[in-house]
């Protein structure tokens, strides 16, 4: 009798490693600075591309635990409410004499204790679907930066807050520099630590995670404090770019943010998807925007091209894979109607 | 063997009747928030004001009837505010074009235009498998942009509508206003399509487990589409209405307004994730959303406290109700025949 | 000979300095967001000055009306070396910091209709004195309801920098003596949307059942709250004024509902607009109280000081709609 095996490792070929998601985001993007440099001859440049980062890397701090949070199987549209809550506190607190740095530091507690809150209402009832706790904080957040300013804005923030937005090092604009630190860490402890398998593994199959020893409450309350923390740094940076704050800024964030993470290749159904996609993502329709606007593109058109975009996307993606966006093993479908597969020679 | 079965049984009848009372939290909720707002303002509970927030509901109400078919698919839908505007636009732009054009035509419009773009999200997420959220995402922002492009940044205002428009949303049928009457008409009919309809049926068995329902027969894709299609009809038609409610068409009507909608679903408990919800508890979320824009205005506080007051308000109904399931099920477990 | 010899140098010189200046420039301007019928006619007034003027305008709008949005904007127009931009500002702080930014570019800043910090705008083109307006308003409140009784303000958003500077004149009016029967009860926020417009408005209606007028300065906020009060049938119970588009506004103003309201023309407003722009880039003015220009067809205008701080020019006095005039004007905006 011959032995029969079942292999469970994908079989490496470099059609299969280029033909992944997130290559093709990278042709989108390609593209889009293509078109973008044809249409004005004030793209192409280095000042010119890489200076315009600071418009859209706000943003892109909440796209990096948002892609946990997704690919946890849960969904936060909280996270401009809580941005703007972080951001009023701050405000307030240094105009109320609180030496700056303290004032930074209350901002990315408030940020942090607003992403506890939601992950302890989370973990605490069940029964609620994230949609509806996120949705009830994002109007309570935003309501307490209500109370607090009501209609006054708040800055006058010291000389050096500014250098944070509109800085740069050689060049080099500092917030993206401190993205680009954030982004490495964000895909270091998604694929790299054993926190990022358990992520993975609960958006899978929440119940096999528990009953195999994963403390899915820690691990929920732990995502939901880290998208908590980087809305501060969000509203830090938004802050530091407007030069005052109040309680009505970062609105809208929370769709463009789950669009940059959903275009980036994670599906809302959980499980699946990788860090490199979404940053991409913001990349695109981060320069999209740009480019469009040096050519002076009304607002009306640019909803059109963007909307077009993100579904023309996605429907090249999904023809090309399908829903699954990391083929099954061969024989797994077999496996799994409980048949068994040939044997490979 | 016979008793596992008993206890299987037992623990069946216990869920459903947990399931029954899910809206009993809901509704004492709702008691306590009226007597309170009634304490703090004594013209919350008249009949002028009961009118006057039926009738601000009822578009509200419409919405959230296509939103909770969509939902119990375990889809969404982000785009029906800007299939309002559109809707809404197009109608007014027709009517002031030809000014002696019947009224219930501007509604057949309207709701051709929501069914067109509803059929569009249709296709993309039934037949192309694009997932709903980017679905509505994207078209969202294309029909938003197709009302600015269409009105060419101007609006329509109330002198260059019909009045026959204009009475649409302020006329009465059988002594209730037109907009609650249809509310209840569409009420109805959805009561009777999810419950006594092989079709309504079906539609929770995809949410529920599309890959069951899939193979059992079910014509899943079929049925997606129609779920987006319906949705589409009503968002047109609550924009033929909108506008005749406010009698002025802008561009940017109802933005943002899907959150309302999606806000009343899930207060009355439809799961986000599919399989679930009852028109009874849709009918709650959407009085209680309804009361909340009612009467935050007139209980005298200060603006700046409406919306947090309104978030604690959803929250405390949310975390209420799912006390009162608890401990419905704690109690009639504890009363289960051994 | 020597004398005639340098003026023609001179005159040379100022004639190939001048032409320079007139190379295709770019002038834009920024509107507080799209698909908006008062931004869209100031923008077109706009538009036409700067183009009779031999120019190139650019004319942008964010798709919502907020500050990160514009800030965006004025970054690519930057990256596009205008000459000016005149914002018409979501925020009057939020914008400081890319303003500056524009400044330090060489471009030419300043603010219109909707003011900016006077830190961050060189002038500010006012529609009409906001004192004025606030004065005008009240006074409009008073007569309506005969000198005594309860009124109300029904405004766009918390945060709307001109509709608050006009809500603090009406208040500092209503202190004057000739107002003490006349009580300001609430100020309402209709956010600038229809339904939380008609929301905010029934119940000013029920919380107050003893209100005689409201005062809503602000297009969205005046036509819903004319809808509300006739729905309800209450012409001639409770009076309706404020700021507001004569197209939006006709209805009520033939039905009685609101027997006058104030607004001024965007169209001349944003003309005005490109008269300081390119008085500005041609260093004719500096944006200093005091200086002069002349704005095409509209006449000459003098900067004066701005109640904020900074400078300002103003187009004229507030113009009253009511029922004479109305009917000619529902169609021009």
């Amino acid at each position: 009798m011959s032995e029969r095996s079942i292999s469970v490792d994908r079989p490496r070929s470099l059609k299969r490693f280029f033909f992944q998601w997130e290559w093709l985001l990278v042709l989108i993007l390609i593209a889009v600075n293509v078109i973008n440099s044809t249409l004005s001859p004030y793209y192409l440049n280095f000042g010119s591309l890489v200076g315009s980062t600071n418009s859209f890397l706000d943003m892109a701090f909440l796209v990096l635990p948002m892609t946990f949070v997704i690919i946890l199987g849960n969904i936060d549209i909280s996270v401009a409410s809580t941005v703007a809550l972080s951001a009023v506190v701050m405000a307030v607190s240094f105009n109320a004499g609180a030496p700056m740095p303290l004032a930074v530091a209350l901002c990315l507690v408030v940020g942090t204790a607003c992403g506890l809150f939601n992950g302890l209402i989370m973990v605490k009832f069940k029964e609620l679907s994230s949609v509806i706790v996120t949705l009830a904080t994002m109007i309570i957040f935003r309501g307490i930066a209500y109370v607090i300013l009501e209609d006054q804005a708040s800055g006058h923030f010291p000389a050096w807050y500014s250098f944070l937005a509109w800085g740069s090092v050689r060049h080099v604009p500092f917030i993206l520099m401190v993205f680009a630190v954030c982004a490495v860490a964000f895909g270091l402890l998604l694929h790299k630590t054993s926190f990022g398998r358990k992520v993975f593994a609960m958006g899978n199959n929440l119940t096999a995670a528990r009953y195999s020893g994963i403390k899915t409450d820690s691990v929920v309350v732990a995502v939901e404090a880290l998208t908590g923390l980087m809305a501060g740094f969000t509203a830090l940076f938004l802050t530091s770019r407007m030069g005052s704050t109040r309680p009505n800024v970062a609105q809208g964030y929370e769709l463009s943010v789950i669009a940059m993470v959903v275009l980036g290749g994670v599906s809302t159904s959980g499980g699946s998807g990788r860090i490199g996609g979404p940053i991409l993502a913001v990349f695109i329709i981060g320069y999209l925007n740009y480019g469009l606007g040096l050519v002076n593109t009304t607002a009306n058109v640019l909803l059109i091209i963007v909307g077009s975009l993100l579904i023309l996307s996605v429907l090249v993606l999904n023809l090309r894979f399908g829903r699954n966006r990391h083929p099954a093993p061969p024989g797994a479908k077999m496996i799994a109607r409980g048949k068994v597969p040939e044997e490979k020679a | 063997m016979s008793g596992e079965m008993i206890k299987g049984t037992a623990r069946a009848r216990v869920i459903r009747s947990g399931e029954g009372f899910r809206e009993l939290g809901l509704l004492v909720f709702i008691a306590i928030l009226c007597v309170a707002f009634q304490l703090r303002n004594h013209s919350f509970l008249t009949l002028a004001n009961i009118k006057d927030l039926l009738d601000n509901t009822a578009i509200l109400g419409i919405l959230s009837v296509g939103m909770t078919l969509v939902l119990i698919t375990g889809g969404i839908d982000l785009s029906i505010g800007a299939t309002i505007a559109l809707a809404g636009m197009t109608s007014a732009l027709t009517g002031m074009v030809i000014p002696a054009i019947n009224p219930l035509l501007s509604i057949l419009e309207g709701m051709a235009v929501g069914l067109v773009i509803g059929s569009v999200i249709g296709l993309l997420v039934a037949r192309f498998n694009i997932l709903p959220i980017i679905a509505t995402l994207g078209l969202m922002n294309i029909v938003r942009g197709a009302t600015y492009i269409e009105s060419g940044g101007a609006w329509v205002s109330s002198y260059q509508m019909s009045d026959g428009f204009k009475a649409l949303s302020t006329g009465t049928t059988l002594g209730v206003n037109n907009l609650v009457f249809i509310a209840l008409v569409i009420f109805v009919l959805f009561w009777y399509f999810v419950n006594h309809t092989k079709t309504g049926r079906r539609i929770y068995a995809i949410g529920s487990n599309p890959e069951a329902a899939d193979i059992s027969g079910i014509p899943r894709r079929r049925l997606l589409w129609l779920v987006y299609a319906t949705m589409g009809v009503l968002a047109g038609l609550a924009g033929v209405l909108w506008v005749s409610k406010f009698a002025s068409a802008q561009g940017d009507t109802a933005l943002g307004y899907e959150l309302n909608v999606i806000a009343a679903c899930v207060l009355g408990g439809v799961s986000i994730s599919g399989g679930s919800g009852k028109a009874s508890g849709l009918i709650l979320g959407v009085i209680l959303l309804g009361m909340l824009n009612n009467a935050l205005p007139l209980i005298n506080v200060s603006p700046f406290w409406q919306q947090f007051i309104q978030g604690v308000v959803i929250l405390a109904a949310v975390l209420t109700n799912v006390a009162v399931k608890r401990n419905n099920i704690r109690l009639a477990l504890r009363k289960r025949a051994i | 000979m020597r004398k005639s010899f340098l003026r023609t140098i001179m005159v040379l010189a100022i004639m190939t300095v001048a032409a320079t200046s007139l190379v295709a420039q770019n002038y834009a301007i920024v509107f507080k967001n799209t698909g908006n019928p008062y931004g869209e006619k100031q923008m077109a007034g706009f538009k036409t000055g700067i183009e009779e003027q031999g120019f190139q305008a650019i004319l942008r709008a964010p798709d919502q009306p907020t500050a990160e949005a514009q800030i965006s904007i004025i970054q690519q127009l930057i990256a596009q070396k205008v000459a000016s931009i005149c914002i018409v500002g979501n925020d009057f702080d939020a914008l400081t910091p890319v303003l500056n930014q524009a400044t330090a570019a060489g471009i030419k800043v300043f603010s219109l209709d909707s003011s900016v910090n006077p830190a961050a705008r060189l002038t500010h083109v006012n529609q009409a004195d906001s004192v004025k307006i606030g004065q005008t308003l009240v006074q409009a409140a008073y007569d309506m309801i005969g000198g005594k009784g309860e009124i109300a303000i029904l405004s766009a958003t918390s945060q709307a920098s001109n509709q608050n500077l006009w809500i603090s004149y009406m208040k500092q009016e209503l202190t004057l003596p000739k107002y003490k029967n006349v009580k300001l009860v609430k100020v309402a926020y209709g956010d600038d949307l229809r339904d939380k417009s008609v929301s905010e408005t029934e119940g000013l209606l029920k919380a107050y059942p003893n209100l005689k007028c409201i005062i809503a300065p602000t297009t969205v906020g005046v036509a819903a709250a004319g809808k509300v009060l006739t729905d309800k049938g209450l012409k001639g119970k409770v009076f309706l004024t404020g700021l507001g588009l004569p197209s939006e506004m006709a209805t009520y103003i033939e039905n009685g509902v609101c027997p006058y309201m104030f607004l001024w023309n965007p169209i001349d407003v944003g003309y005005l607009g490109s008269y300081v722009a390119t008085a500005l880039v041609g260093g004719k003015i500096t944006g200093a109280v005091g200086d002069k220009f002349s704005a095409g067809r509209l006449g000459n205008y003098t900067i004066t000081k701005a109640p904020d701080g900074g400078t300002e020019v103003l187009l004229g006095p507030p113009f009253k709609f009511d029922k004479s005039n109305i009917e000619e004007w529902k169609t021009v905006y």
